[in-house]
């Protein structure tokens, strides 16, 4: 499978973009100045990016809490995610929604989750749609390793395998569930042994390897589309700051980060971008220079724009 | 007396009880090592291991269902979820089974559990990590319901909800957890559950609250203590089973009365109390309609301001007690 330099481009663009917009956001819950809790994919930009860039226009994504580089992979503007962490009315969600739910129902974002396990459903839903409208279209839906072990994980893969529903379950495993390692939490080392028990097909990959998952989910989204039913893919990966705000991350050792971060997902493509000829360092620093001013406007964006209006309280409870 | 946080009193109760009782353990997500969401366990891992301060997967319907399967075979488990807002997906074990089990087979069991829940916004972490759910378990008949909102008050009832054979919903206000009060020190110290406490005595007006709401009733009421109007303020602390005899004594004292919850309002706990009050004698002691204050009928929303503006404010109770009064 070729993939087009353009999008290999654009896959290295979003996730230098959500690398820099997560050190800004962390730099600004350290500093205090911004409201909420968050959770940040620093470490983990290759399997939240590159799985959303391997789909086509009119899919669906489901997302979780740690949910930035999914929205960003999805296209969504930098500038309304901004806007929304910093509460404000410009917003993807109106300043309502905060770092936990950031949506665009036009792009097929169907938005992050604070729920653990709140989306397996919803991407249930939602692939039964495609396949009763005979839409082609298919759903991506993000979950973590302890996410497996909601009881709506399980009643979801079942409902989808039975129906042959157009879904990928895409296990972003970063070893961790907080501060519990999949060692504590379940009898598998890998989540993606479960697909045996709803019979549907399974991949293991390099989380960290963007070529690698965005590969797997074109062959997965194939398969989705020709109405065999959900796929599960496991991409391995690390998330690198604490999980939430205000974590002193006690459960793990230094070294173990230490040890993924020489596997840090952005080297390792922009070094397969340069090796490979796609991309020569200026390219690569026009890139990343870019998505670093995107940051400064957005964050310039964020600050500048009002807070919803009082009346506001009350608007949208119901259609 | 020691002076020590809400979340510090609540550790210190289950501390105390856990010595006393092996059968006494802790299930739930990241409280080992972690301490959970809020810290509140952080630490009694080291005094009680990993057997007793049990680190759960990700999995309420089972962690709230073990816990009553544990209950009714000679444990007395303690659980606890990140947010009070999970509990929706270990309802059926909570409304279905455990509050259930002792009724339906005829009296022969016993379910002594209790289930922690941090309630309440405040945070900034939106709709889904904020709610206050406390009228939900009121309705089910079989489930005792504690709102604690101070620590000595933390303390001496999470201790009698624990010696409780009943399930026991105990609701913990994030905000609370670290604001400091006296606490009593004797381990033998508990305060029974179905008791209200009267926190500031008053002539004019019965305002009657729980939980994170407290502080500013008493605020209000000290600042209109000036004006000459005297409030006398009812902590419930046990929403099931409500004391009922304090609210409708100082209703008959005061002939009026004023409800303030961060709950939204409707469907809200502050219904029953209007209840309780009007199909009872203190009905023909009011000299104006009862007045509820709580939240607006809304989902809670992350930016700062709006998030304020969706529970009372001390300014919203004050308005309220002067509508009350004709002012
Ligand atoms: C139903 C539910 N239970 C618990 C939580 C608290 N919580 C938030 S994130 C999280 C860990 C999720 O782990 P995982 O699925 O592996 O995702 P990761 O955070 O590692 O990306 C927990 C327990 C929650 N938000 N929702
Ligand atoms: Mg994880």
């Amino acid at each position: 499978m070729d993939i087009s330099k353009d999008i290999l481009l654009e896959i290295y663009d979003r996730m230098v973009t959500t690398r820099f917009f997560s050190e800004r956001i962390n730099e600004f819950f350290i500093k205090g100045i911004m409201h909420g809790t968050t959770h940040l994919s620093v470490g983990e930009e290759a399997s939240g990016v590159a799985s959303c860039m391997a789909l086509d226009k009119g899919d669906y994504t489901t997302s979780t809490h740690r949910g930035h580089s999914h929205a960003i992979g999805r296209g969504m503007e930098v500038i309304k995610i901004m806007a929304e962490l910093f509460g404000k009315v410009t917003g993807c969600s109106k300043g309502k929604g905060g770092s936990m739910h950031l949506a665009d129902f036009d792009k097929g974002h169907l938005g992050s989750n604070g729920v653990v396990g709140g989306g397996f459903a919803i991407a249930t839903g939602a692939a039964l749609t495609q396949k009763m409208k005979d839409t082609g279209k298919i759903v991506l839906c993000f979950f973590g390793d302890g996410a497996s072990n909601e009881g709506s994980f399980h009643e979801s893969l079942n409902m989808a395998s039975v129906w042959k529903l157009p879904v990928i379950f895409f296990c972003e495993n970063n070893l961790y569930g907080v501060s519990t390692p999949v060692s504590k939490s379940m009898n598998i080392k890998d989540v993606a042994v479960r697909a045996k028990s709803y019979g549907i097909p399974s991949y293991i990959i390099d989380g960290n390897d963007a070529v690698e998952v965005y590969k797997t989910t074109r062959e997965a989204a194939k398969y989705c589309r020709s109405g065999q039913g959900p796929v599960i893919i496991e991409a391995k990966t690390y998330r690198y700051l604490g999980h939430s705000k205000s974590d002193e991350c006690e459960y793990r050792c230094a070294e173990e980060v230490n040890r993924w971060k020489k596997k840090d997902p952005i080297i390792i493509f922009k070094n397969y971008l340069i090796e490979n000829n796609i991309a020569n360092q200026i390219e690569i620093k026009r890139i990343e220079d870019k998505a670093l001013k995107e940051i400064d406007l957005a964050v310039e964006f964020a600050k500048n724009s009002p807070n919803p209006p009082l009346n506001a309280l009350t608007e949208d409870v119901y259609a | 007396m020691k002076e020590m946080t809400y979340s510090e009193a609540i550790r210190l109760a289950m501390t105390e009880e856990m010595r006393k009782d092996e059968n006494i353990f802790i299930i739930g997500e990241d409280i080992g090592i972690y301490g959970g969401t809020f810290g509140v366990t952080k630490g009694m891992i080291d005094e009680f291991g990993e057997e007793r301060i049990k680190d759960a997967p990700i999995s309420e319907a089972a962690i709230v269902g073990a816990a009553a399967g544990a209950a009714v075979t000679g444990m007395r488990p303690i659980v606890e979820l990140p947010f009070l807002d999970f509990i929706t997906i270990g309802m059926d074990a909570l409304v279905n089974q455990a509050a259930k089990m002792r009724y339906m087979f005829g009296g022969n069991e016993k379910v002594p559990m209790v289930v922690r829940l941090p309630g309440g916004s405040g945070t900034g972490a939106a709709a889904q990590h904020s709610q206050n759910l406390e009228a939900w378990f009121c309705h089910v008949p079989g489930l005792k319901v504690v709102a604690p909102s101070t620590p000595n008050d933390a303390k001496g009832l999470l201790k009698s909800s624990i010696r409780d054979d009943n399930p026991v919903v105990f609701i913990e206000s994030k905000l609370l957890y670290n604001t400091t009060g006296m606490v009593e020190e004797d381990p033998e110290f508990t305060i029974p559950l179905g008791k209200a406490d009267i926190k500031l005595e008053g002539s004019d007006i019965s305002l009657i609250t729980y939980g994170r709401m407290l502080k500013k009733a008493l605020i209000v009421a000290k600042e209109l203590a000036k004006e000459n109007i005297y409030i006398e303020v009812i902590d419930l602390r046990t929403l099931a089973p409500l004391d009922k005899d304090t609210i409708i004594q100082s209703v008959k004292k005061t002939g009026r009365a004023i409800i303030v919850h961060e709950a939204v309002k409707t469907g809200g706990f502050g219904g029953e109390i209007v209840a309780t009050i009007a199909e009872s004698d203190a009905f023909d002691f009011l000299k104006a309609p009862i007045i509820r204050i709580a939240g607006v009928d809304i989902p809670i929303p992350h930016n700062k301001e709006l998030e304020k503006a969706a529970v009372p404010s001390e300014k919203d109770i004050k308005a309220g007690i002067y509508r009350l009064l004709n002012k």
